[in-house]
């Protein structure tokens, strides 16, 4: 075999769906899809989202957000400003707070992603969400799912002792104060100002005093 | 967003083999810029290559008493590690200053440095910009430049760089390791890793067209009071106008670089042994020669200010 030759067996090697030699593992991208530059290209994705398995063939192009919204209907994120601006569409994945909407779905392979719909329902809320109703921490309510999510992934970052921009000494353990909330949840914009009530919120189910 | 085809890298070879067969092809990692860029088709990659299964998340001692960061490392674990928050703390605290708590879990080390500018006319299409389309003239020089660069700017361009994070690096001396298409490793200092515009703005960096970054080390620790403090319209959640990141030894002697202010972090060796006479010495010397603008020469008096202010804390 010519050197030529064996580098094109190669090449194809890698490029080949699923070829088990291979070590760059393509998802599933049906023939037809590849063909043309800017034809859509699709694949296959698996995660599990509020603890049901999810299946989903996808435009590569699906945020995280428009896969929840528009393919699983979990219409409970919320797209804002789809560039990472405004936190409307904060989600957990595998435990930790990101913004849905600047993450591509097929990325997540295997993820487990907790949206509002998740943390908990009418008539059995997470306590976060019951002490935003309590506490009116919110008017219209858009930026409110992003806020939750955001809210309940804060406490176990602080929990875990991750610093923050608040924190006059990073090598402390950060602690619930205003101070700390209000700079870990910079990140979510709500229009209405409703950020004192959202404050209030989150120091009650921290288990302090506003 | 243009289509574009997905692979899962497993091993760091196969992926700059992968980016060497596809010209318009990208890594990605976090994907927070790439993929914001990308809504906008200021990058169009045909083929996305995720690198984030290679395993380099982990932060390691280096046999000469430094750290070794792998490029995957997370903005929130880079900040939360106790060796970082320590021994290197204005790492830490660029790192917080920067984005917020949901960007940070997801945005990488090495995506972090190559990130690209915030320039609002490289951010709009509508408008001429050298650095998005090569030759199509600088929008902000006639325009708005409020937030651009008063130093190391050419005639085609007055971006800054717009991390925290490479402003700490900087002051620390880290070096980028890499490996290139043909496989091989190399190591760039920080110094020499973020480049000036020149007549090529669209390059930032002196990586080569598929190279893919490992990690980032840092030299032994260093000591001193270590603080970055960031000057923003808002207090959170916003991009820096002026930055500082200084350590200052007991001595009164110490080590600066600035944000905001330059196409790279902005440190000028040569003004440090400046910094027992304080704050305007060092940014006179560190400053010679800059150009600003009617819009940004603020940012001249706010770097000697944010300076000031970084040191006074260091006393404190
Ligand atoms: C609203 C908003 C506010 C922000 N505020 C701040 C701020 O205040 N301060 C600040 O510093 N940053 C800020 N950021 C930017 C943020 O820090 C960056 O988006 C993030 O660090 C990029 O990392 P990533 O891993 O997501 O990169 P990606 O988007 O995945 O990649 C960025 C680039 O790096 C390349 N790349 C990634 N990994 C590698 C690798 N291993 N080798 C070679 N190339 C690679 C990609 O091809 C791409 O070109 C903000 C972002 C947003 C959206
Ligand atoms: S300053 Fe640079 S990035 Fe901004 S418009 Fe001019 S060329 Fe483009
Ligand atoms: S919709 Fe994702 S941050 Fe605004
Ligand atoms: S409640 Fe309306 S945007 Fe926050």
């Amino acid at each position: 075999m010519d050197a030529a030759h064996k580098l094109e067996i190669s090449r194809r090697g890698v490029l080949i769906v699923g070829a088990a030699a291979s070590a760059v593992a393509a998802p599933s991208v049906s023939e037809a899809q590849a063909a043309g530059a800017d034809a859509p290209v699709l694949a296959k994705v698996a995660f599990e989202v509020n603890g049901t398995r999810r299946e989903l063939e996808l435009d590569t192009r699906t945020t995280l957000l428009d896969a929840l919204r528009e393919n699983l209907n979990l219409t409970g994120s919320k797209k804002g400003c789809d560039h990472g601006q405004c936190g409307a569409c904060t989600v957990i994945v595998d435990g930790r707070r990101i913004n849905s909407c600047l993450t591509l779905a097929v990325m997540h392979e295997g993820g487990r992603i907790t949206t509002i719909e998740g943390l908990g329902q009418p008539g059995a809320l997470h306590p976060m969400q019951a002490a935003f109703v309590k506490h009116d921490g919110f008017q219209c309510g858009y930026c409110t799912p992003g806020q939750i999510c955001s809210a309940v992934a804060v406490l176990d970052e602080i929990k875990a002792g991750v610093p923050s921009h608040a924190g006059a000494d990073v090598t402390a353990a950060p602690q619930v104060t205003s101070d700390e909330l209000r700079e870990r949840m910079s990140g979510n914009i709500c229009r209405c100002g409703a950020y004192s009530n959202i404050i209030e919120a989150i120091t009650e189910v921290a288990g302090g005093n506003a | 967003m243009r289509a574009f085809s997905y692979e899962r890298a497993r091993d760091p070879q196969a992926a700059v083999a992968a980016m060497a067969r596809t010209p318009d092809a990208k890594f990605i990692a976090g994907g927070t810029n790439l993929l914001d860029l990308m809504k906008l088709e200021i990058e169009r990659p045909g083929r996305l290559i995720d690198v984030n299964g290679l395993g380099f998340d982990k932060i390691e001692a280096t046999a000469d008493g430094g750290l070794r960061i792998g490029a995957l490392v997370r903005n929130t674990d880079l900040a939360a590690d106790e060796r970082v928050r320590r021994d290197y703390g204005v790492l830490s605290r660029a790192l917080v200053a920067g984005a917020s708590g949901q960007l940070r879990n997801k945005a990488t080390t090495a995506g972090n440095l190559l990130q690209r500018t915030r320039c609002p006319y490289f951010y709009d299409p509508g408008q001429p910009c050298n650095k998005r389309q090569p030759g199509s003239g600088c929008g902000a020089l006639q325009g708005f430049s409020r937030q651009l660069a008063v130093i190391g700017g050419s005639e085609a361009c007055i971006a800054t760089h717009p991390s925290d994070m490479a402003v700490a690096m900087r002051v620390l001396d880290a070096s980028v390791e890499t490996l290139n298409p043909e496989g091989k490793a190399r190591r760039i200092p920080i110094a020499e890793f973020h480049r000036l515009p020149g007549d090529k703005p669209q390059i930032d960096t002196t990586l080569g067209r598929g190279e893919l970054i490992t990690a980032v080390t840092l030299p032994r620790p260093i000591g001193g009071v270590q603080v970055y403090r960031k000057v923003r319209d808002r207090a959170s959640y916003a991009f820096a106008l002026v930055s500082v990141a200084a350590v200052v030894q007991r001595d009164g002697s110490g080590r600066v670089a600035f944000g905001g202010v330059a196409h790279k972090p902005w440190r000028v060796e040569a003004a440090e042994p400046a910094m027992a006479s304080g704050a305007k010495a060092v940014v006179d010397r560190a400053f010679a020669g800059a150009k600003p603008r009617h819009d940004n020469a603020f940012k001249l008096l706010l770097a000697e200010r944010t300076l000031a202010a970084a040191m006074a804390e260091a006393r404190a």
